[in-house]
């Protein structure tokens, strides 16, 4: 660049001359914005974000007024079941518990059933990192890499699926019962399209063969496990193996050691349409799930949404809080702004 | 700066591992059901160990070690705009100027102490004789009829050299009355030119007939010999034993003797000659000092008389000499010509022998007369000066010259005005004088700086055991300080430099004459050791070298004297008077961007890397990344490293003709008020708050929550994509906040990294992608899925919000409250 030469003849200028070429570049005299921090801009920005942060935040919470969530921590409901599962040699009794509510008025519109967790690192680094994704894909993967500590059993068999996440799986079930007249009607719940179809369709494959079973041939279920993955489902092959609709969920690890996943909604049919009417419910769960063990929690959730989402407060304050604070901000900077306007002084040419 | 960062990573990993011991016993410990410890690990302490080295993995980008590549192209580029600046191009000679090394643009921008040599720096160094004085009568001045003397200026009559042929036409003379002393043949006045036209080592060079080009070493010499054959005294050609001069058009054959050459310790040259006629003469020519003792006793009277145009000429800034001649005796001649052939045959102490020789021959000389050469300052020197002073920069002159002629310059070009309160003189012969003039001198200057109890003397007893650093004094008024070459001799003696520093430090001007090289280089190294600032020294010639070596930055002025001071600066140009552009406007602007340039880099890596850090306290001290670690390895390289590469190479917060208008703006650079340890820490704490931000307001929004179809949003792919996205777009805009001058390459760096992130991620989230690299890339959907609800976008833009408009409060505040030069124009 810098020997470049400027080869257009011009009056009497030897081509060879060293001087500079003439372009906007070269000299720093690129058109340019300059925009500045002046009152108007900066005081009206402020003015302007806080009545969009502020209304924001009102409609934000608003919408979350309008829905409804209903939260029951049922880890000590039964407490049989919770001792019985601090050892791990019961794993294969059965222990069912009930759970009882009461709905004053009706929940209209799509209602979702979550279960939650409290105290549950689901994002720990070993942890998270502790699944193989090629063998979720039904492929012949090198699973020892990925997946330990829960990889293969001393005889060499493979876990299918492998790794602590898998391995840790929420297993309880949960039925939802509506008692009328001391006899109790079972909501029905759809146990699928719980995921995003990016998992249920491509992040997630069965291996292929001409059953399922004979797919997961010479694989072991986690140690974990009550059944292998194959009878996930043992209603439907096409929500069974590795594209079980309550797999991915909690494959789908969360970011925080509390989180919420998406269990089963309510099929509006029937007396159900609606919603869920008013009425007594009673909450059936097979408790499997220990956390007592971590002295963790366990809760079961319904909820309905809203255009943004769940119940969480916090967007809607932290917008009002923002909108008021930038609103007072802006008041605050008109008056020193007003105060010291006379005593501003400009440079004036020497 | 980077220790600190060091140990800024070391404690928020010890935290994060002391975190994790305190996890893994508490809660890790149960949570092993699910999770057993890693092979190896027994321990809650030892894994806290394990945890800390994964965690200096992690938050390695707080060192941000990008920065020195980045850094670099900033400097190139920023030295390719001094080489292409076509207002510092000289056409004249075909100069332009350059940059010869490229680290160091942003001390440019920081200069307190200028360095200046005189000669071919202030001036032109193209000599043209001007004045002489001959056997008692002046000449040069002219005057009009009522006998007053009037100012040369174009409009002057030229004295009318057309009765000489070989006449050099560039020569302009203005006195006729020389011309009729010559015309006349005035006997001392054709003995002078006749000396000027024998008595130098001037190579001639005749290409054609009567086109005559003097090859001369100095330039004076070339100009003397100039004059002399202007009015008549052609010196034509030379041989190692002839000198050939056409004397008022009568060519003249000498035998030329013997040479005693100059040195800078005998400071005159003489030659002997013999005439066609036969008669011997020698002719010597030297400064006014040394020659002044060698006089014959005879001329006195005449002597008085030269003195009185001496001191004249001295004061009008001009350049003098003496010359004398001696007729010399036959036999004395033959003799002590032999004594000369065996000493410089001598194989020991040649050089004392022959200078012994050349002191016995030179003594009882006729005093002819004097010479005055004017050097012309180059043009918009006085101007360039008071800009740079204006800018608080204090200029010192170093020059071989004599103190008359010093000051005179320094008159003539601003650096010496008569509203100074005062100019002190230091010329003391003794350590003791000297030391009195320089405390006489500041004891006006700051009269309490001789208590015990000033500031500055306490805080130097102080550190009077370590190396101290002076700060700055100030005066209370405008002063100059005049000091020779024999009394800073004196001061550069351990005791009395600080004394120096301190006195001469508070005036504004110095100017320092008869200094050899070597003084130069101690002077600037006297104040380097003792002041906290960067010192520039610019100079042309090869004596000016060690100067501009010893300075942090040296410039070359790339004009007549050879190439060895250009060779050895850092950055050369033409003319004495680009300088005020270089530091004004090249200087400024460098350190501008390097500023802001580390600011905004050590924000950005701030609020990257922190939020993994405020991470740790919620997923078990795990060395959990929050991003994707594709992007945590793009982050640097691609997503943010061209917007500020480009800001720091367009950005001007004011455009050139406005900084050389206003020469404050150049005063914060000096006190390294854009890039300090406050404003290092005002960075690092924004880009805490920021990375607070950005982790806490996806946090919330994400606590226990769903997507608007009731499907769970809190994974951890989306809040990575969430934060990472969030983080991105803040840093965007807040180098959109930095810029103060957008260009289109601006723009487009700027929004083409935006929209490059959102490419890159959603093929990298892609389903093609995942099928094919199933391992490394497991974020698979998470863009589409995540960036589709209004719920993330809306927390993506609280963040923004949040992250911005407190910056942009605090800067229009600051504004408000404390503006400072560069928001005044």
């Amino acid at each position: 660049m810098k020997s470049k030469m400027s080869f257009t003849p011009q009056e009497g200028e030897a081509h060879s001359s060293r001087c500079p070429d003439n372009t906007a570049f070269k000299q720093q005299k690129l058109p340019a914005w300059k925009p500045q921090l002046n009152t108007a801009t900066v005081l009206s920005s402020f003015f302007l974000t806080g009545a969009f942060c502020l209304s924001v935040g009102v409609s934000l919470i608003l919408s979350a007024n309008s829905m409804r969530e209903i939260q029951i921590d049922y880890s000590d409901k039964c407490s049989d079941c919770s001792k019985l599962r601090e050892n791990s040699s019961n794993w294969n009794k059965e222990c069912h518990c009930s759970v009882n509510f009461t709905l004053k008025e009706d929940i209209l519109g799509d209602i979702f059933i979550y279960y939650g967790l409290q105290n549950f690192y689901q994002n720990h680094r070993r942890y998270m990192m502790s699944r193989s994704d090629a063998q979720l894909l039904g492929r012949n993967a090198n699973i020892e890499n990925y997946c330990a500590p829960f990889a293969t059993y001393g005889n060499g068999t493979p876990m299918a699926p492998c790794g602590a996440i898998a391995n840790s799986m929420f297993n309880d079930t949960i039925d939802l019962f509506y008692n009328i007249n001391s006899s109790g009607i079972q909501v029905p719940l759809l146990k699928t399209g719980n995921s995003w179809w990016t998992d249920k369709n491509v992040k997630f494959r069965n291996p292929k063969s001409y059953n399922l079973s004979s797919a997961f041939a010479g694989t072991a279920r986690p140690p974990y496990w009550q059944k292998p993955v194959y009878l996930l489902d043992g209603e439907d092959d096409r929500n069974s193996g590795y594209i079980n609709d309550d797999f991915i969920v909690w494959m789908r690890v969360s970011a925080f050691a509390t989180f919420r996943n998406l269990y089963r909604r309510v099929r509006r049919i029937r007396q159900f349409t609606d919603g869920l009417p008013a009425g007594n419910y009673t909450f059936h769960i097979s408790y499997n799930y220990p956390v007592t063990k971590f002295k963790g929690r366990k809760h079961v959730i319904l909820s309905t949404v809203v255009w943004s989402g769940g119940s969480n407060p916090f967007l809607g304050i932290a917008y009002v809080v923002t909108g008021t604070a930038a609103t007072l901000t802006g008041f605050v900077l008109t008056a020193i702004h007003l105060k010291l306007r006379k005593k501003k002084t400009y440079f004036q040419k020497q | 700066l980077f220790l600190q960062i060091f140990a800024f990573l070391a404690l928020m990993c010890l935290i994060l591992a002391i975190g994790n011991g305190i996890w893994e016993y508490d809660k890790g410990y149960y949570f092993q059901v699910y999770l057993p410890w890693a092979e190896g690990v027994t321990s809650a302490s030892y894994s806290g160990f394990l945890m800390f080295w994964s965690y200096v993995i992690i938050l390695n980008t707080v060192v941000p070690i990008s920065l020195y590549v980045s850094v670099e192209i900033i400097r190139l580029g920023n030295s390719f705009y001094i080489d292409w600046d076509r207002k510092m191009y000289y056409p004249l000679n075909d100069t332009p100027a350059q940059a010869r090394t490229t680290t160091l643009n942003e001390e440019l921008g920081q200069i307190k102490y200028i360095f200046s040599d005189k000669t071919g720096t202030l001036t032109q160094n193209i000599m043209c004789f001007n004045k002489c004085s001959i056997n008692g009568k002046s000449y040069g001045d002219v005057y009009d009829m009522s006998g007053q003397r009037i100012e040369i200026n174009e409009n002057t009559e030229k004295v009318d050299f057309s009765y000489n042929t070989l006449a050099d036409p560039k020569f302009a003379f203005y006195d006729h009355s020389l011309v009729e002393a010559v015309k006349l043949s005035d006997v001392p006045t054709h003995r002078f030119f006749r000396l000027l036209s024998l008595c130098h080592t001037v190579m001639p060079e005749e290409k054609k007939e009567g086109n005559l080009v003097y090859q001369a070493q100095s330039p004076d010499e070339g100009a003397l010999v100039t004059a002399a054959r202007n009015f008549g005294f052609v010196f034509r050609a030379r041989t190692p034993e002839t000198i050939t001069v056409v004397e008022m058009g009568e060519t003249k054959i000498y035998k030329l003797l013997a040479i005693l050459d100059f040195n800078n310790v005998r400071k005159r040259m003489s030659v002997i000659v013999r005439s066609p006629e036969g008669d011997l003469t020698l002719y010597c020519k030297g400064a006014d000092t040394i020659l002044y003792e060698l006089l014959h006793s005879s001329c006195d009277s005449l002597k008085e008389e030269t003195t009185e145009h001496l001191n004249e000429f001295a004061g009008e800034g001009l350049r003098t000499l003496v010359v004398a001649y001696k007729n010399l005796d036959e036999d004395y001649f033959q003799d002590w010509i032999r004594r000369h052939h065996e000493a410089s045959t001598a194989l020991e102490g040649r050089e004392e022998k022959l200078s012994e020789l050349y002191e016995e021959i030179e003594k009882d000389l006729m005093l002819l007369g004097a010479t005055a050469i004017e050097d012309k300052l180059q043009d918009g020197v006085p101007q360039t000066i008071e800009t740079l002073a204006k800018a608080n920069i204090k200029i010192w002159v170093l020059t071989g010259d004599k103190q008359e002629t010093a000051m005179n310059i320094g008159y003539s070009c601003n650096l010496l005005y008569d509203d100074m309160d005062d100019v002190f003189l230091i010329e003391g012969s003794t350590s003791d004088e000297v030391l009195n003039e320089l405390r006489n001198a500041r004891k006006k200057m700051k009269p309490e700086s001789f208590l015990d109890s000033d500031e500055i003397n306490i805080q130097f007893e102080k550190a009077s055991k370590k190396q101290g650093i002076l700060p700055d004094e100030q005066a209370n008024g405008v002063y100059g300080l005049v000091i020779t070459g024999h009394s800073l001799a004196y001061a550069l003696e351990g005791n009395l430099e600080l004394d120096l520093v301190r006195t001469a430090c508070m005036c504004k001007v110095v100017i320092c004459c008869r200094v050899t090289p070597l003084q130069k280089a101690q002077v600037v190294e006297l104040v380097k050791k003792y002041k906290k600032a960067v010192t520039l020294a610019i100079g042309d010639g090869a004596n000016d070298v060690s100067m501009i070596k010893t300075a942090h930055i040296g410039v070359g002025i790339s004009g007549q004297e050879g190439m060895q001071a250009v060779l050895s600066s850092d950055f050369s140009f033409a003319q004495f008077r680009y300088l005020q552009r270089l530091l004004l406007v090249h200087g400024r602007w460098s350190y501008i961007r390097m500023c802001k340039f580390l600011k905004y880099f050590f924000y950005k890596n701030f609020a990257f890397t922190l939020v993994h850090f405020w991470y740790g306290f919620f997923s078990g001290f795990s060395a959990q990344t929050v991003y994707d670690e594709w992007f945590i390895t793009l982050y640097n390289l691609v997503y943010t490293s061209l917007p500020v590469l480009g800001m720091s190479l367009f950005d001007q917060d004011v455009d050139d003709h406005w900084s050389i208008l206003f020469p404050q703006l150049y005063v914060p650079g000096q006190q390294n008020l854009y890039f300090n340890k406050m404003v290092f820490v005002t960075c690092m704490l924004q880009g805490i708050y920021s990375s607070l931000i950005l982790f806490f307001i996806p946090y919330g929004a994400m606590y226990n929550t769903m997507r608007s179809d009731g499907k769970a949003i809190a994974d951890y792919q989306s809040f990575a994509l969430m934060a990472q996205t969030c983080l991105l777009i803040v840093v965007s805009v807040q180098i959109g906040l930095d810029t103060s001058y957008w260009t289109v390459v601006n723009q487009f760096f700027i929004w083409g990294s935006l929209s490059v992130y959102f490419a890159i991620t959603f093929t990298m989230y892609s389903d093609g992608m995942y099928l094919i690299f199933t391992a490394s890339f497991p974020f698979i959907g998470t863009a589409r899925n995540t960036l589709s609800q209004p719920n993330v976008w809306l927390a993506i833009f609280l963040s923004i919000t949040l992250c911005v408009l407190p910056v942009v409060g605090f800067r229009f505040l600051k504004a408000q409250l404390k503006p400072t030069p560069s928001d005044k124009v």
